[in-house]
């Protein structure tokens, strides 16, 4: 289990979490996401004790990891950028990160076959490829045997066999009842694989559901002249009203057709009125809209 | 299975000996040791050094190669992003730091007392005719060839703390290229009186002096030239173990 409590992290002036608050819990595969920039490494770089939290602390199967007597048993992590010395091969990266624990070296050879990466234990990392390179990584996070998986952006790079490979083995170490969690920019991607989704945005927490609501969440696209005054209009139980935009509005929990007679009752002019049909892919676009820290110019 | 401190040090041990730079910095650092000793063995016919002197001369480019061999050690963790994966695994830290110095520093130990045993020998056998030989039994002879041996192991102790701290492996060669070569160099500008009080308790002039056989006025003991230096070790492991500990990876 992951728990993220009220964790803030501040590079300089720059906010790059901000009182974020998640459980990823054990038999259950979480889908971290968010568009770039978001703070998901960052995040995960928390949650195994290599960056420190400025407010809030984080605790991996109850306790703060720097406390635990076997890390590796805890927590196997692929972290975003590569993690290990080009001029070692496969074989030896893995035994350095074995024997800090007295992992075995048959448990090595075991972690490198289940990569797909026998062949090649002697060569250079250097001469890695990229999806070779994320292999090992993987890899080396299942080394220890850990209770949670924790992987940031584990398909980038691979091919489509390997991404299938990914799938499996996740949904696999979930089903044996480890908590699973991997990050990703691509909705796709993630609803294929998660149960658990938590999405985030500039650092804050934009969802915290499960990949079915999420897709039910949906509703209803609505751009009006007064978003301020309609809100108050439709306000009622089990509606969430999300700003997607200056006079835009998604939603949820209600019909077009409600929210078109409570602006009419009130007098507020509706430009567009539209329930929304996404994909989880734009469910997901609009949602983060607004926390989109890097966007291509239009 | 958990972390001990023998399978820390025993990853490090993993770590030193599977990159090639590590067995071709310190075959260097012996070849020089050994080639420079025996080069001035041969050709000098003063009067000023003693045998164990002239053997020991490649011990000033030995002890830069040994410091190299321990900044890249150090900064390598960091210029190649394997860090990460080495603190995620031990993230306590610490004992990182203290594994990969006693690696670097026995390894570096074992190697060059070797090596300063091998240069005095061959350094003997082609002695300028001008120079009176000497044999292990004589005075101070055996403790100049154990001290280069610790004096050098030192030396790449501070190079892994260099390359920890500064995390860069230019950086920390600069700084100690700066530290054993330059500083000596810039001391001896100063007005005689600083320069003299100064100059023997310098990095390099401290612990060479465990080296010398023959003491010039202005040299510390033996023992404590080397004690000397290796309170500059300390210091610099201390600042190291504080960037370590207290800032993010
Ligand atoms: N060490 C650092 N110093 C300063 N700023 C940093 C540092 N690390 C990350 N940042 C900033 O923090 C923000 C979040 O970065 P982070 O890598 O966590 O995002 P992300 O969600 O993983 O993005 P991506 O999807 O592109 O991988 C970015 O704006 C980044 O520039
Ligand atoms: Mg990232």
């Amino acid at each position: 289990m992951i728990q993220v409590r009220e964790v803030s992290k501040q590079y300089g002036a720059k906010t790059v979490v901000d009182r974020l608050s998640f459980t990823a819990k054990p038999g259950q595969v979480t889908g971290f996401l968010g568009p770039n920039g978001a703070g998901k490494s960052t995040t995960m770089r928390m949650v195994v004790a290599l960056d420190a939290p400025t407010a809030g602390d984080v605790l991996v199967n109850g306790r703060p990891y720097a406390s635990s007597k076997a890390p590796l048993r805890e927590i196997g992590v692929l972290l975003e950028a590569r993690a290990m010395h080009p001029g070692r091969t496969a074989v030896s990266h893995l035994l350095a990160l074995a024997r800090t624990h007295g992992i075995s070296r048959s448990r090595v050879d075991e972690v490198l076959d289940l990569a797909g990466l026998s062949a090649v234990a002697h060569k250079r990392v250097g001469a890695f490829s990229l999806g070779m390179g994320q292999r090992l990584g993987i890899a080396a996070a299942l080394l220890g045997d850990p209770a949670v998986v924790m992987l940031d952006e584990p398909v980038n790079g691979l091919d489509p066999e390997g991404v299938l490979w990914v799938r499996n083995l996740l949904t696999g170490l979930a089903a044996e009842g480890r908590t699973v969690m991997l990050s990703s920019h691509l909705m796709s991607e993630v609803s294929l694989i998660a149960d658990h989704l938590v999405i985030i945005g500039r650092g804050r927490l934009l969802a915290d559901t499960t990949v079915a609501d999420f897709v039910t969440a949906e509703g209803v696209r609505v751009v009006t002249a007064a978003p301020d005054a309609l809100r108050t209009a439709i306000a009622g139980p089990g509606i969430t009203v999300t700003s997607t935009g200056a006079e835009e509005l998604l939603v949820a929990g209600t019909t077009a057709r409600a929210i078109g007679l409570a602006a009419a009752g009130r007098g507020i002019p509706l430009f567009e009125l539209t329930p929304q049909n996404a994909s989880l892919e734009e469910a997901f676009m609009a949602l983060t809209h607004n926390a989109v820290e890097y966007e291509a110019a239009r | 299975m958990k972390i001990t401190p023998g399978g820390v040090v025993a990853a490090e041990w993993t770590k030193f000996s599977s990159l090639r730079s590590t067995w071709i910095t310190t075959g260097i650092s012996v070849v020089l040791l050994i080639a420079f000793g025996m080069i001035a063995s041969a050709s000098f016919s003063g009067d000023s050094l003693s045998a164990v002197d002239l053997a020991l001369s490649g011990s000033t480019l030995a002890a830069l190669a040994v410091g190299v061999l321990g900044a890249l050690l150090g900064a390598g963790e960091y210029t190649t992003g394997m860090i990460r994966a080495t603190l995620a695994a031990v993230p306590r830290r610490l004992p990182v730091l203290w594994s990969k110095s006693l690696v670097a520093g026995v390894a570096a130990l074992v190697t060059m007392t070797a090596g300063a045993f091998a240069a005095f020998a061959l350094g003997s056998a082609v002695l300028n005719d001008a120079i009176g030989g000497l044999g292990l039994r004589d005075d101070g002879v055996l403790r100049a060839l154990l001290g280069a041996g610790l004096y050098l192991g030192l030396v790449a102790v501070l190079g892994v703390a260099l390359g920890m701290l500064v995390r860069s492996s230019a950086g920390a060669i600069a700084i100690l290229a700066g530290l054993l070569l330059i500083v000596p160099g810039l001391a001896a500008l100063l007005p005689d009186s600083i320069s003299e009080t100064v100059t023997p308790y310098l990095p390099s002039n401290a612990g060479s002096a465990v080296m010398a056989l023959t003491q010039g006025d202005n040299t510390l003991a033996p023992w404590t030239g080397l004690a000397v230096f290796a309170g500059y070790v300390v210091v610099a492991l201390a600042v190291a173990a504080f960037r370590l500990k207290k800032t993010d990876a």
